[in-house]
């Protein structure tokens, strides 16, 4: 009886706060669609075309260009945000909620593009293309994260062991091909993260400190060995690797449209693709996955129950390791062809960001990596077109959006309850 | 039953050392002593000359690697402190030039310490309040840049006010990128060291698209205008020297911090919360409200410290991409235990030994970058003292190590 009404109580709370969610995103969707109405349809002359090119650059498979009129296409997706505002305000979507926020992001970043390409063209497939490509480092380094937090550890040296695995990416794969690279890379992260491991696990360092060392550590070793080795010209050799050739997938890539974008790529983006089911699968359809899990949550529980903390904290931590340092693969071996000093520039930062944004899930880090690509992508692109917006601000959105998800004012995002907590086992 | 105790008069220097040694000195030592040891063999592993050495024979091997060392260090201190023998033979002969050549090393370190003393006492005052300002580098953007466009903004303006002004800017711009991660935290329990590394991202940005957009020098890309001269900082001698009066604002706020943290029941309740949040609590002191102040005052002087290396050093702000300020402060106040006054200590080895690694590099061709390496062993040490005590043997100490408790991410206070 005192049960019942106990979780009464909660369950009316948790309606309470549903709802005055389910209003903010109602306003929220307002909002879009009186931006598009106000902004882009009033400026977009009533005759203009926007054309979106469809077929990427280098490309043997043409896909027709899509022509219309930029202010009717504004107009309807201004109302469809409006409509889909005022519905998500009086009754809303229910579980349907998140996928409605992505549709709504779509259209404005349609009416966007539709309105800053009034009058011209756009390729869109191509700008699609180079999502794909941007976001590999941003997911690969979110599942890296994803690994570690689950188990309870956090990782804040996905960065350095990044710039570890480009380095080391770039130098044996100019020995010896860019397979052993790729491989060798993936065995340096994991073997920076062993340092982590210990320092966070067994000698309880707080772990944020920990992954600081890490990170002052690999950036000052790898500058350290550009300047003193690599810039010498009789070393010159071990920075040219080159990087892995596209291959597009027999029957996939020819799907129209769909095909360039996804599946004509280099190796990075497959396996990131495999990686995102295998790690989806792992964490939520495993034992091992539940185990860790549960680690991550309530780790003295999991001990009390037989699992072994340190050993599971140990492998996801030394498995986060190896796929951070083949995400800095990436920019020597799939990107680049050799290796600079700078061409990590905070991806690793990112991809935390990106396994906040995506809930610590797999498949969500994925879809915000592809949404901080698009916003790379975005940027690379505004300097081409001169839209009236500068880079740099688009560049902050990813920012700015993870700290509102983190602070739970537009959905929420709760990590695991352990994560940063060092395990103490208590002795009898 | 007791004796009255006489409470000793303790000098502030007293105080000093007493907190030194208080803070494990000998694992400090140690902790020092062996990254230069790893830092050197690191060096002396990747020099051509040492393999050649080593194919004559072993021991020419050694004796070559250890004469490389040894060169390796002691051109790093004559780069950061100068030669003590021309010091002291300029002094005797009495030509102020030659004086002055021979201390330019030691004051030019001290220029370069100045901004990692503002940013490690900042990131000490938030580990103190139990926050992890990872965003010094953010905070320190803002102000600089921010003061920058005070620097040249208002004209005509006395010195005295103008500097004022423009460190005023500074502060707020740096205050404001340390206020929201602090309220956010607050707040929503969102952990702040995820929004301050969110909001160093986002400073890198702004003020990117604000130096090569509306601050930008019409006659010079990625960099602003040169600020007024009535905004520069007041300095001590003539142009090569850099000098300035920021170090000794820096040192005052180090003993400010100091003060109140200690001396202030301001700043007890400030330790408290960083020893126990929870406790603290129970004993009436309202968390929320001292981690948002931890946050704002840690990013003030983080801000401070950008706006006196702007106004003191560079008179405009440029772009780059890090300086590595914020994260270096991390291990300077982590070296310091977080005491204020130490930290004056840790940044000077920080800034000596960046000064010093210029002439370094140019005598003996090892990067500038060995100095990161250096630090990184040196707080790998200091985080893990059980490593020190098993490599040299020593005894676990009794008392156990003031270290603030760092709330969980997620976890709302």
């Amino acid at each position: 009886m005192e049960k019942s009404t106990h979780t009464k109580t909660k369950n009316f709370l948790k309606d309470d706060t549903k709802k005055t969610r389910q209003r903010v995103m109602g306003i929220i969707f307002l909002a879009i669609g009186l931006f598009i109405w106000f902004v882009f349809s009033q400026n977009t002359p009533p005759k203009a075309q926007t054309i979106f090119v469809m077929t990427p650059g280098g490309s043997l498979v043409i896909s027709p260009d899509l022509k219309f009129n930029s202010l009717l296409m504004l107009n309807i997706l201004a109302i469809l945000c409006l409509s889909s505002g005022i519905y998500q305000f009086l009754k809303g979507f229910g579980k349907y909620t998140n996928i409605v926020i992505v549709l709504v992001g779509i259209m404005l970043t349609i009416s966007f593009l539709a309105w800053g390409a009034s009058g011209s063209s756009i390729n869109v497939v191509g700008m699609l293309r180079i999502m794909i490509m941007r976001s590999i480092p941003i997911v690969l380094g979110a599942l890296s994260g994803i690994l570690c937090e689950r188990a309870g550890v956090v990782n804040i040296a996905i960065e350095g062991m990044m710039i570890t695995g480009a380095l080391v990416g770039a130098i044996f794969g100019s020995l010896y091909g860019l397979w052993i690279g790729a491989v060798a890379a993936m065995i340096a992260g994991g073997l920076i993260s062993i340092v982590h491991a210990i320092l966070s696990i067994k000698y309880k360092v707080n772990q944020i400190i920990s992954g600081t060392i890490i990170n002052i550590f690999t950036i000052g070793l790898t500058s350290y060995i550009v300047t003193k080795i690599l810039q010498e010209r009789e070393w010159q050799y071990l920075n040219e690797s080159g990087i892995f050739m596209p291959t597009s997938i027999p029957i996939l890539s020819k799907i129209p449209y769909l095909g360039p974008i996804l599946f004509n790529h280099n190796p990075y983006v497959y396996s990131m693709y495999i990686l995102v089911i295998v790690m989806t699968i792992a964490l939520f359809r495993t034992r091992w996955g539940l185990r860790m899990r549960a680690v991550g949550e309530h780790p003295k529980a999991a001990d009390t129950l037989g699992i072994n903390v340190f050993g599971i904290r140990y492998v996801a931590v030394i498995l986060g390791g190896m796929l951070a340092g083949f995400a800095g693969s990436y920019f020597s071996l799939g990107s680049a062809g050799y290796f600079n000093q700078s061409m990590t520039a905070g991806r690793g930062f990112i991809g935390l960001a990106a396994m906040i944004f995506g809930n610590w899930t797999p498949i969500g880090s994925f879809g915000a990596g592809l949404l901080f690509g698009f916003a790379e992508s975005l940027a690379t692109n505004l300097a081409l077109l001169r839209f009236p917006i500068p880079s740099e601000v688009l560049l902050m959105v990813p920012y700015i959006l993870t700290m509102v998800v983190l602070a739970g004012v537009v959905g929420r995002s709760r990590g695991p309850a352990a994560a940063g907590v060092p395990y103490e086992k208590e002795s009898l | 039953m007791e004796e009255k105790q006489v409470p000793a008069k303790r000098n502030f220097l007293n105080i000093f050392f007493e907190e030194i040694s208080r803070s494990s000195l000998t694992i400090i030592v140690l902790a020092i002593f062996t990254g230069l040891v790893l830092g050197g063999i690191l060096a002396a592993a990747t020099t051509k000359d040492i393999y050649e050495a080593f194919d004559e024979s072993f021991f020419v091997g050694i004796k070559e690697s250890l004469k490389f060392i040894w060169k390796t260090y002691s051109s790093l201190f004559l780069g950061s402190f100068g030669n003590p023998s021309k010091m002291v033979s300029s002094f005797f002969s009495g030509d102020s030039k030659a004086i002055q050549s021979a201390f330019k090393p030691f004051l030019e370190s001290l220029v370069v310490t100045t901004p990692y003393l503002f940013t490690g006492i900042a990131i000490a005052l938030g580990f103190q309040a139990g926050v992890f300002n990872i965003g010094g580098e953010g905070q320190l953007f803002m102000g600089s840049i921010m003061a920058a466009w005070a620097g040249w903004t208002f004209k005509g303006l006395p010195p005295i006010v103008h500097v004022t002004l423009a460190l005023g800017v500074g502060i707020l711009a740096g205050a404001l990128w340390g206020f929201i991660p602090g309220w956010l935290k607050a707040k929503t329990g969102a952990h702040e060291v995820i929004n301050t590394i969110m909001m160093n991202y986002i400073a890198f940005n702004l003020s990117e698209y604000l130096i090569i957009g509306p601050f930008q020098d019409p006659n010079e890309s990625f960099k602003t205008r040169f600020i007024e001269q009535s905004a520069h900082l007041y300095r001590f001698f003539e142009d090569p020297f850099r000098l300035h009066i920021g170090l000794f604002l820096a040192i005052a706020v180090a003993i400010f911090v100091w003060y109140i943290l200690y001396k202030t029941t301001w700043g007890y309740e400030f330790r408290t919360v960083g020893l126990n949040p929870h406790a603290s609590r129970y004993a009436g002191i309202n968390s929320s409200i001292i981690t948002i102040l931890a946050m704002t005052f840690s990013g003030a002087i983080a801000g401070l410290a950008g706006a006196v290396e702007m106004l003191g050093v560079n008179f405009r702000a440029v772009q780059s991409l890090t300086t590595g300020y914020g994260f270096d402060a991390i291990a300077i106040a982590l070296l310091a235990k977080n005491h204020p006054l130490v930290v004056i200590i840790t940044s000077m080895l920080f800034g000596f030994m960046r000064q010093g690694s210029r002439v370094m590099q140019i005598n003996t061709g090892i990067p500038i970058d060995i100095i990161s390496i250096l630090q990184a062993f040196i707080i790998f040490f200091i985080a893990a003292p059980a490593i020190i005590r098993t490599i040299y043997r020593l005894k676990e100490t009794k008392q156990t190590d003031f270290t603030p408790q760092l709330s969980g991410p997620g976890e709302k206070i």
